[in-house]
């Protein structure tokens, strides 16, 4: 059976499981349908065009997962942040795992979303924003249709979260295929600010298909600074699809780091519904053997005097191929817009590809919209520089791609993931440079 | 030292250098000089092991070792040392940490540890302080918006950290002020002993005004034309090259 019918026969089980005559559920229940028309993309889409699920789908997946399969604090230490103090939503298998978490109920909500929809002290918040940015399209369709479970944050005005919010998701391969839909909402009303860090890691060879939502909204001058690490096995597929609502004078970050996984597929879409904002969206990408990774990016200047940033590299070995789609709209009332956009990709193989699409709509007369691409490879002068200097080649391509990186790297604001992420590309490149950058 | 033999290299099917012959002795300072476009450039790349040039004839010795077969890592490794003309910048990395993985680096080939971390910050405030760096200066991103003078002052720092047995200084005097170009070679000749050796390759006499060379050469149209003493630079600095052309085509 194809994994559509599956899914959508199953549909049943799922139900007797959850409250039906929530209004959640009459949610879930219209974008079942909308699935169940659209199916799953295909590369007869424009916006699939460069990635293919087919592969992904091919697999035999188990999409209730019932296998328990506990797992110790020290097998999966290394996938957290364990110098800096966080709150941790963590999920082993879809389930929430109270052992490994920490959450808090303390003048913030860092929990579980499936309390947050069943609880009616948080039925306000669930109502004002559940689902109400997330676009049904065909991959967040299927995710609200069985919309239940994730990461749930609500920061009230005015509160400053020191402690950044670590959210990880484990499968540990207990069913040889397995579908993850985790779906995420974060609010942080007006002047706070939360900082969170997302993962999703597989811990065997086994196959994983993720199709996350996650809704982010940030209130007037509120800050939100989301980092994704995407260094999942060679059997493990991510489609994320995150929708950023921004109020007047809201500063939202993301920045997604792609190391691994077979194929991941970004769909990071940011309103700007408001004045004197400012979007930032950055990544890097180190691919190697045939991963693929696409991001793909909207960002709409919905009202005047707004500024968004994009910045992605791209560094690609093997036969990985990499998509960077990067869409922004400028409507009409938005003026004095000053729209961003750089992707710059480096091939160090000849079988490696990158397609880049820049796409400008822009409906206003008097803004500043930049964008610039470039696919190359290594500055050879550069190379040669180093090695003058006594640095092995190899060193010093590494030593070049963190230069290459280095925007992005810049502007990550937690010293402990900074140097988690320099570790992680120094391993990627397989060198040890000795110093943290 | 550095014996250079009929050396011919070139890029594709032209020829730049054709036939130079050079021997240089530890403890000395030779100055090799020419018009733009003679190979002097080319020459100092070629020693370092620049892959963009193809050496076709001749042989390239560092202490009878020859060092065509060489990576340029290697090179570095027995003791060669290029001042680039156009230094390269990389963002991202400061100039403590470059020279802290150049040095261990080329430790690690010669199967030592790491330096000491207390040894290697003593060697930096040393050396930082004989050619006048700021302390900021080195936790810059390496040449990155230097200015020319700043970046030529990096590579003679890099040069002291790094103690090569030959010291290849490729227009190091361009970009350059006068106190700049004072402190440099002030620089250079603290460094200078009875075991190594400097070449310096200029366009101008003005910076052997103050690193004083024991051998001069005239390098053009791709061989060492004349040699002689300091003098010949100060008769190159009066008459131009043309009266070399004059000679060499007579």
């Amino acid at each position: 059976m194809e994994l559509k019918e599956k899914i959508v026969s199953s549909y049943v089980a799922f139900e007797n499981k959850v409250d039906v005559n929530s209004n959640i559920h009459k949610i879930r229940a219209k974008a079942f349908h909308q699935f169940e028309n659209l199916g799953f993309p295909t590369k007869k889409l424009e916006a699939w065009k460069y990635t293919s699920l087919k592969s992904v789908l091919k697999e035999d997946f188990t999409l209730f997962n019932t296998n328990e399969k506990a797992i110790e604090f020290a097998d999966v230490k290394e996938y957290f942040l364990n110098d800096v103090d966080t709150y941790k939503i963590v999920f082993v298998d879809g389930k929430y795992s109270s052992f490994l978490s920490e959450t808090t109920h303390d003048g913030i909500d860092v929990c579980l979303l499936s309390s947050a929809l069943t609880r009616s002290k948080h039925k306000p918040v669930i109502e004002n924003y559940f689902n109400k940015i997330a676009k049904q399209d065909n991959m967040t369709a299927l995710n609200t249709a069985f919309a239940n479970e994730g990461a749930y944050i609500y920061i009230p005005k005015n509160v400053e979260v020191e402690k950044p919010v670590q959210i990880i998701y484990f499968s540990t391969g207990s069913v040889n295929a397995a579908l993850l839909q985790p779906r995420n909402l974060v609010v942080t009303e007006e002047n706070a600010h939360i900082q969170i860090i997302e993962r999703h890691q597989n811990l065997s060879e086994n196959a994983v298909l993720t199709n996350a939502v996650t809704e982010i909204f940030a209130g007037r001058n509120a800050t939100v600074d989301f980092y994704k690490i995407q260094n999942d096995t060679n059997t493990a597929s991510l489609v994320d699809n995150t929708y950023v609502d921004q109020k007047t004078g809201s500063v939202c970050s993301m920045h997604t780091f792609s190391f691994g996984g077979k194929i991941v597929r970004n769909n990071l879409n940011f309103y700007q519904n408001g004045e004197h904002m400012d979007s930032i969206l950055k990544g890097v990408t180190i691919l190697e053997s045939k991963q693929h990774v696409d991001h793909h990016t909207l960002v709409h200047h919905i009202a005047p005097n707004c500024e968004s940033h994009q910045d992605y590299k791209g560094i690609y070995d093997g036969r990985s191929t990499g998509v960077f789609n990067g869409k922004v709209i400028v409507n009409k009332e938005a003026q004095k817009t000053n729209a961003y956009q750089q992707n710059n990709n480096v091939l160090i193989s000849d079988k490696a590809t990158v397609n880049a699409k820049p796409q400008l709509e822009i409906f206003a007369d008097d803004v500043k919209c930049s964008h610039g691409c470039t696919i190359g490879q290594l500055d050879s002068d550069a190379l040669f520089y180093m090695q003058q200097r006594g640095i092995p080649k190899k060193e010093a391509r590494a030593l070049l791609m963190y230069a290459f990186s280095n925007t992005v790297l810049e502007s990550v604001k937690i010293p402990q993931l900074k140097a988690r992420i320099n570790k992680l590309i120094a391993q990627k490149l397989g060198v040890n440079l000795g110093f943290d950058l | 030292m550095l014996k250079i033999e009929n050396l011919h290299a070139g890029i594709e099917d032209r020829e730049i250098l054709k036939g130079i012959n050079l021997q240089i002795n530890a403890g000395e300072v030779h100055a090799i000089m020419g018009p733009n476009g003679a190979g002097k450039s080319t020459l100092a790349s070629v020693v370092a092991g620049s892959e963009v040039y193809e050496v076709s004839k001749g042989t390239v010795e560092l202490d009878g070792e020859d060092l065509l077969d060489l990576a340029p890592e290697e090179r570095a490794h027995k003791g060669v040392f290029l001042s680039f003309q156009y230094p390269v910048e990389i963002p991202g990395v400061s100039v403590t940490n470059f020279i802290k993985t150049a040095i261990n680096e080329n430790r690690k080939a010669q199967g030592l540890e790491d330096m000491p971390a207390k040894e290697m910050l003593k060697k930096i405030r040393a050396m930082s302080e004989l050619l006048e760096i700021d302390r900021k200066f080195l936790s810059r991103s390496l040449n990155e918006g230097f200015s020319g003078g700043e970046k030529k002052r990096n590579e003679i720092f890099q040069m002291a950290m790094l103690e090569p047995k030959i010291a290849i200084l490729d227009e190091t005097d361009s970009g350059l002020d006068i106190d700049a170009l004072r402190i440099v070679a002030n620089g250079v000749n603290k460094l200078k002993s009875e075991n190594n050796a400097v070449l310096v390759i200029t366009h101008y006499q003005r910076l052997l005004d103050y690193i004083k060379p024991d051998f001069v050469h005239v390098l053009y149209n791709g061989k060492i034309v004349k040699s002689g003493d300091a003098s010949l630079a100060l008769e190159l600095e009066e008459k131009g090259y043309d009266w070399i052309k004059e000679e060499v085509s007579s």
